[in-house]
């Protein structure tokens, strides 16, 4: 599969309100040490060719991220069409 | 001849009426204008109103920057045409860099909506030029992602010069830098806004009817140039 994976983060210096929300959370699952969570957006994109990676970054830069508050991560995923079977059980 | 301002539907817009029933009041005619049409109509200023457009889906205004109305509005107000974003509106107007910094989510992740009081920053725009430096006003404030945030050399570049258009006073609803509640841009024609001046124009169905400055301002200015 041509895919590309893009992961937007806020930049480390803005405020996180959901990821506060989340650590502020743990206390109730039993959860102590964490000390901070920050949460952003994983964006799967197919290619219907080849996994075109200077599109994904054009795209990135453009839409799926915002350079004043964002930062994005890109990579071309390997082949993942076997990989969901076991995913239920593990997330138990 | 009386002004004619424009007001952009997008999909998921919810404010445009009320924008439209404000700009009458202010003294000038309403355009529909719609997302998907390039077409300004030759109107002479441009409202981009509150809602959730293109429901909000990846950043708040990310879609609609990307609009065919949007190409134009944007080259017409580096032309000089006056744009005013309110909310949604603003929140579009920094995704399309035609204002500095962006809206995050509010700090506290409460939806904040109530009566919100403001300071006057800036008479120096077309939007705000009937209102006065210093000038309290109360107008409703309704959005859950009004944090204005920009880094520091960009937050001192507006206080240097004068962009701050208003600032929350009293408190601080979202935790926007600076309290900052509205920005323009280096000329003064487009301006954005978080909290809503076209829901403060009638005194039965708003907090005050301070809102109505923004509009009767932009209909004084045109009304000179014209």
């Amino acid at each position: 599969m041509a895919r590309v994976v893009v992961d937007v983060m806020l930049k480390p210096e803005i405020l996180d309100p959901q990821g506060q929300a989340v650590v502020n959370a743990l206390p109730r699952l039993g959860v102590s040490n964490v000390r901070s969570v920050r949460i952003g957006k994983r964006i799967e994109i197919d290619f219907a060719g080849d996994a075109d990676l200077d599109r994904a970054k054009d795209i990135a830069n453009r839409l799926l991220a915002n350079p004043v508050i964002e930062d994005f991560a890109l990579r071309v995923e390997a082949d993942t069409t076997d990989a969901a079977g076991d995913a239920g059980e593990d997330a138990r | 001849m009386t002004a004619r301002i424009g007001v952009v539907t997008f999909p998921g817009s919810l404010d445009d009426q009320d924008a439209a029933r404000a700009i009458g009041l202010g003294g000038a005619t309403p355009v529909a204008l719609w997302h998907a049409n390039a077409d300004l109509y030759g109107v002479d200023a441009v409202i981009l109103p509150g809602g959730f457009s293109y429901g909000d889906y990846l950043r708040c205004g990310a879609i609609a920057r990307f609009s065919a109305v949007m190409e134009s509005v944007a080259k017409a107000a580096g032309d000089g045409l006056p744009v005013l974003g309110i909310c949604n509106g603003f929140q579009t107007l920094c995704e399309a860099h035609l204002l500095p910094g962006a809206l995050t989510r509010n700090q506290n992740l409460h939806f904040r909506n109530r009566a919100q009081w403001l300071r006057v920053e800036s008479t120096s725009t077309v939007w705000t030029s009937g209102l006065t430096q210093g000038q309290e006003i109360l107008i409703p404030l309704k959005s859950g992602e009004g944090c204005y945030v920009a880094d520091a050399s960009t937050l001192d570049a507006l206080e240097a010069e004068g962009r701050v258009v208003a600032r929350y006073t009293r408190d601080n609803p979202n935790g926007s830098q600076r309290d900052i509640a509205a920005v323009r841009n280096e000329a003064g024609n487009v301006v954005g806004i978080m909290p809503h001046p076209e829901h403060a124009v009638e005194a039965l169905t708003g907090p005050s009817t301070d809102g109505l400055g923004f509009f009767t301002s932009v209909v004084a200015h045109l009304g000179a140039v014209v």
